[in-house]
């Protein structure tokens, strides 16, 4: 196994004084897809946003153990926290496209990290972006049409688009597919399939199928604690906890 | 019989019929084991009803039309075949026979007038009589219809909750009859001034002087032009270069920075400078800000530096206006999803940024719609421009020279003492008239812009 | 450091764009997120300042009012030696029309007398107009004084007063300065600007005719516009069908509260002047003036407060039988009552700061004494402020600030009581 991407050691989040994450450990390596799995309310979602420090813009959450980026220290006072969610992007449950063009949208990141020089150079991310999302072919006549003009999946793929157009090294994807049909889903899984190796991905999802589908390692989640995390095939075949195999065999959820 | 006292008679008549309706429906439900669909007391109240209702209604009209009828019967009088032709020494005549006749006025200007007055005592006198007769007779037989009706079947309580049901729909119809009624009385008055002065020179003249209107072209110097700038000048460019800024400014800190403690107190507070009376906002602009403008005026090179200018008072009236473009504002970015934040967030923007570019754009409409709000505010203010800036109209974009306001104007020309037919008092309901239809529109379209914005993002 | 760590993009992609990743840790990457962060610092400091200069404006007006207002609750005061040699007996001061009794018998030149013997030629002139009336009330308090020499403070001239506080002219000064030396001065609390109504003394005003004139007004705005506006709300909320009338008194209710307020002042003198011919300046007719501008106000906080009950509340009253009028009357209007006071207040605080549509129905003329109907000429208080803040006399700026102040504090009870109500009655449901 290669170096971990991420590695988080012993995390827990609090809010307030509601412990929402107990004690959890996982790493992440560069060239696969990890899945979250677990019943609603589970800290799948909290977890995943602790990755790229989301969690800060909630004024009651406080994070206790470590997180690592190749190494180092997301939590540390000097890590910058803009620039680790230039390289950390992340995808929500509901598409949020700004209320820009498509183009503006895409554009947005490179931007403002002052990526690019040129307009040339500016087009050429917003289209390799758009050609690597998927959504070139549909869009690539209306690029100043709004973004939130598209259709739910459409916007989906343009918020990958525009994660990747700043070139992070992971992207979280927090429930992608919840809001859209299943077409639409299978547009992004497939996107997910071809993403894959060049970025490392975390997918928090309710839906075990599209878990078992898209990622080489899932980790089940219950009640704010890891209670499993192995490959995809084991857990779903073969799961060593007793509550992995009442979650993936529907006794709840 | 005077107005009040007959009312109190009938309400007291009312209470009788209560009184009445309430005993007589209580005897016959003593012993009796069925159920009623109405209580004593609605039997009561729809006695009351029928009592006090009509003859109220018929007074109210009676109040409308009376003058009037009484004016009829005075004409009639031999005594009044002396009145000048219709116009205004008639008018005036009449109204001081009038207030002679109330007791309102002791001297008249009008030898006639005195003449007049006892015979419009004595018309008015008969009037009051007849009418307090008819008020009288509809609330006997409005309480003693109802009381015979009073009995074991009569549904009291559906027909009295149909009277209140009227009730609430009349009252609703109040915001309508003062819509019409503004629009009525502005579009009449100002009628007359365009009889007198046509709507283009007023509305496209540049040149305004009432104090000094000539007699064969009144329209000469009443061009509103300078005073439509003025407005403009003072409400939409100087008081919104203070107002947006702030007001703005203010509402992203409260909205994106500040704690939620932080957030509990100041928000008050800055509503609170939109609680002091406009007044108080006047004084302060002429006491203080005033002087210390023409004094920077002055300081910078400008001799001419008014103490009247438009700067101090669009400046102040910018301070008023903050908190109403800041609560906007509020409004309109706490109505963004905070889905877009994160978004924004999560591509690494930092605060000002993701506020800059994703949040303020998106919000943008909502602003526009507060700031036309606000606009429609300041044009329409008052008291500010009346105490702090000048009576003289000019047409100038210098801050710091003396200009006017189409509020300041009204008052202007409305508080002197001239009659009330004349070209300038007229013209007022003409500004009046402007005032309302440009503040209408803003309002419109500004409520449009904000209404859909906010189904935008719901 | 992380560039070495991140494998190369697989090939399997059939893109045009083969970067490499970003690296963040170059000089020039560096530089710019310091520059980045720059601009967030400044921004957010942008925006704590506009909050402080707004907050501070207001501290600032509220200052300088109070600074200016203070001393207008303070008068200067001259003793005055004094022995009256009036035609009157002692019993008559004690009982009904002593006030006539003693200006018949000429105390007024008696004080003017006891001044230029006090003070010399021009004594009389350091006194206020109004000085012979703090003489009278002290004779009817004690009417030994009738006969007897004594000292007696009285309210000092205009010029006298403002020198004494700082701002008069050189030969006041110079007068004040005579008279402090000779401790002829005192200071005291000005009771009469609580009690009395205008005057054209900057000595002798007081604010309680136009304080009764706004408490008439106010009476008649809340007798009108509360009843109206809480059955329109009522009824646009609870029974309006939907249809075009409904919109039409929505939009006309959404549109009279931003209509400026001097058209109503128009719509007033056309209206309730011009057709109707009531009286003018009259508290009656500024009431409904002021009750129309307020209604709809009312009835749009009323829409809010019924809309915040639940309608499980209805359900549960119609369910035991309540007729579609009981339910509102019984169950909805209570719940929402809270809610709906509050926005009354609020919305009389606005009308009791209200001044143009009044000034445009007449309420600006000198009126000396307080009214006593609803139908008498009348003035209120910031109608008051304003007309003060036009004298030329220095007397009067002290004056209107004073007045600003009891204005203020009016209000300020005014919305400290709404938010008491809102505090203690809101629910949560």
């Amino acid at each position: 196994m290669t170096t971990p991407k991420i590695t988080a050691r012993n995390v827990s989040v609090y809010y307030g004084a509601t412990r929402a994450i107990d004690d959890v450990s996982i790493d992440v390596t560069q060239d696969e897809v990890v899945a979250f799995i677990g019943p609603s309310g589970c800290g799948k979602s909290t977890f995943l946003r602790t990755l790229n420090r989301m969690n800060d813009t909630v004024p009651s959450a406080r994070v206790e153990g470590e997180i690592y980026l190749d190494g180092e220290d997301i939590y540390a006072p000097s890590m910058d926290v803009v620039q680790l969610r230039a390289r950390v992007g992340m995808v929500f449950q509901k598409p949020n496209p700004f209320p820009k063009s498509i183009y503006e949208n895409v554009a947005y990141g490179p931007r403002i990290h002052g990526l690019t020089h040129a307009k040339g150079e500016l087009d050429d991310i917003v289209e390799g972006s758009l050609r690597r999302a998927g959504l070139w072919d549909e869009v690539k006549d209306r690029l100043t049409d709004s973004g939130t003009a598209l259709s739910g999946g459409q916007q989906q793929r343009l918020c990958i688009a525009r994660a990747i157009a700043v070139d992070p090294e992971v992207i979280l994807m927090d429930e992608p597919c919840s809001a859209l049909d299943p077409i639409a889903t299978a547009k992004i899984e497939e996107l997910i399939h071809e993403l894959k190796g060049r970025y490392a991905i975390v997918i928090v999802t309710h839906n075990m199928q599209q878990a078992a589908r898209v990622s080489q390692r899932t980790a089940f989640f219950h009640l704010g604690h890891l209670v499993e995390f192995g490959a995809t095939s084991d857990i779903f075949t073969n799961p060593r906890a007793e509550r992995t195999k009442d979650y993936i065999t529907g006794r709840y959820g | 019989m005077s107005g009040l006292s007959l009312v109190i008679l009938v309400i007291g008549l009312a209470l009788i019929g209560w009184l009445a309706g309430r005993m007589r429906a209580a005897a016959f439900r003593r012993g009796s084991t069925r159920r009623f669909s109405s209580q004593p007391v609605h039997h009561g109240w729809f006695v009351a009803l029928w009592t006090v209702g009509p003859p109220l209604v018929f007074l109210a009209i009676w109040a409308l039309t009376s003058p009037a009828l009484v004016t009829d019967a005075v004409l009639a009088n031999p005594a009044a075949s002396q009145l000048p032709p219709p116009g205004f020494d008639r008018a005036s005549i009449l109204s001081e026979a009038r207030s002679l006749a109330q007791g309102r006025s002791y001297g008249a200007f009008h030898e006639l007038a005195r003449t007049l007055a006892p015979v419009y005592a004595a018309a008015q006198s008969r009037f009051d009589w007849i009418a307090s007769g008819i008020a009288l007779l509809l609330a006997f037989a409005g309480g003693a219809f109802t009381f015979t009706r009073v009995g074991p079947g009569f549904a009291a309580r559906t027909q009295v909750e149909r009277v209140v049901m009227i009730l609430l729909l009349t009252a609703s119809l109040i915001a309508i009859l003062t819509t019409m009624g503004i629009v009525a009385s502005l579009l009449w008055e100002a009628g007359r001034f365009f009889r007198i002065v046509p709507a283009w020179e007023f509305l496209f003249g540049t040149h305004w002087s009432p104090q000094v209107i000539s007699a064969r072209d009144p329209g000469a110097s009443l061009g509103a032009v300078p005073l439509f700038w003025g407005t403009f000048f003072i409400g939409a460019v100087i008081a919104m270069v203070v107002a947006i800024p702030f007001g703005l400014m203010s509402a992203i800190y409260l909205t994106q920075y500040a704690r939620a403690s932080t957030r509990r107190w100041i928000k008050p507070t800055l509503e609170m400078l939109a609680g002091v009376p406009t007044v108080v906002y006047g004084y302060f602009a002429a006491l203080t800000v005033a002087p210390a403008v023409r004094q920077l005026g002055v300081s910078i090179g400008i001799a001419d530096a008014s103490s009247e200018s438009a700067l101090a008072a669009g400046l102040v009236m910018g301070i008023m206006i903050i908190p109403f473009v800041s609560s906007m504002a509020d409004d309109s970015l706490s109505a963004v999803p905070a889905a877009m934040r994160d978004g924004s967030l999560a591509m690494g923007a930092t605060s000002s940024e993701t506020i800059r570019k994703v949040l303020v754009p998106a919000a943008l409409p909502g602003v526009v719609g507060g700031v036309l709000l606000a606009v429609s505010r300041a044009i329409g203010e008052t008291m500010i421009v009346v105490m702090a800036a000048s009576g003289v109209a000019t047409l100038t974009a210098n801050p710091f020279a003396s200009t006017t306001t189409v509020t300041k104007q009204i008052v202007d020309l409305l508080t002197g003492e001239a009659e009330f037919d004349s070209a300038k008092t007229l013209a007022a309901f003409a500004l009046g008239l402007t005032l309302f239809v440009i503040t209408l529109l803003l309002n419109i379209v500004a409520l449009t812009v904000v209404k859909r914005y906010r189904e935008a993002y719901e | 450091m992380n560039s070495a760590l991140v494998p190369e993009a697989p090939t399997g992609n059939s893109e045009p764009d083969q970067r490499r990743p970003t690296d963040w840790t170059t000089g020039a990457s560096r530089r710019r997120t310091r520059r980045r962060y720059a601009a967030e610092r400044r921004f957010r400091l942008m925006g704590l300042a506009a909050v402080w200069l707004s907050v501070g404006f207001l501290a600032f007006l509220l200052m300088s009012m109070l600074w200016q207002g203070a001393s207008g609750f303070v008068e200067t005061r001259i003793t005055l030696p004094i022995a009256l040699q009036l035609d009157i007996t002692p019993d008559r001061v004690v009982v009904r029309g002593a006030d006539l009794a003693l200006a018949g018998a000429g105390i007024e030149g008696a004080v003017d007398a006891a001044a230029t013997a006090a003070y010399g030629a021009g004594g009389a002139e350091l006194l206020s107009d109004g000085a012979w009336l703090h003489v009278r009330d002290a004779v009817e308090a004690d009417p030994t004084l009738l006969n007897r020499r004594a000292m007696i403070d009285v309210s000092a001239a205009a010029d006298i007063d403002v020198a004494a506080k700082g701002e008069g002219t050189p030969a006041a000064e110079a007068q004040v300065a005579k008279l402090a030396a000779a401790g002829a001065l005192s200071r005291g609390f000005n009771l009469k600007f609580l009690t009395d109504a205008d005057s054209t003394d900057s000595t002798r005003v007081g604010i309680w005719g136009a304080f009764k004139g706004s408490l008439m007004t106010m009476i008649v705005t809340l007798a009108l516009a509360f009843p109206v506006g809480v059955f329109a709300a009522l009824y646009l909320e609870e029974y309006a069908p939907k249809n075009r009338w409904t919109d039409l008194i929505e939009v006309s209710i959404n549109n009279l509260a931003a209509v400026p307020s001097i058209i109503f002042g128009l719509l007033g003198l056309a209206v309730f002047l011009g057709t109707f011919h009531l009286p003018r300046s009259a508290p009656l007719v500024g009431g409904l003036t002021l009750a129309l501008m307020t209604m709809p106000v009312i009835v749009i906080a009323g829409r809010n407060a019924i809309k915040g009950v639940p309608p499980s509340i209805r359900d549960a009253a119609l369910a035991v039988g309540a007729s579609p009028v009981q339910v509102v009357f019984h169950h909805v209007l209570p719940l929402a009552l809270p809610g709906i006071l509050t926005g009354t207040i609020i919305g009389m605080a606005r009308a009791l700061g209200e001044t143009a549509p009044l000034l445009m129905i007449g309420m600006r003329a000198f009126i000396a004494a307080p009214p006593d109907r609803i139908t008498d000429p009348a003035t209120v208080l910031p109608v008051q402020i304003f007309l003060w803040s036009d004298e030329v006399n220095r007397g009067f700026v002290e004056k209107t600030s004073a007045a600003i102040i009891v204005l203020l504090l009016f209000l300020l009870a005014m919305n400290g009581f709404a938010i008491y109500l809102r505090n203690r009655f809101e629910t949560r449901w």
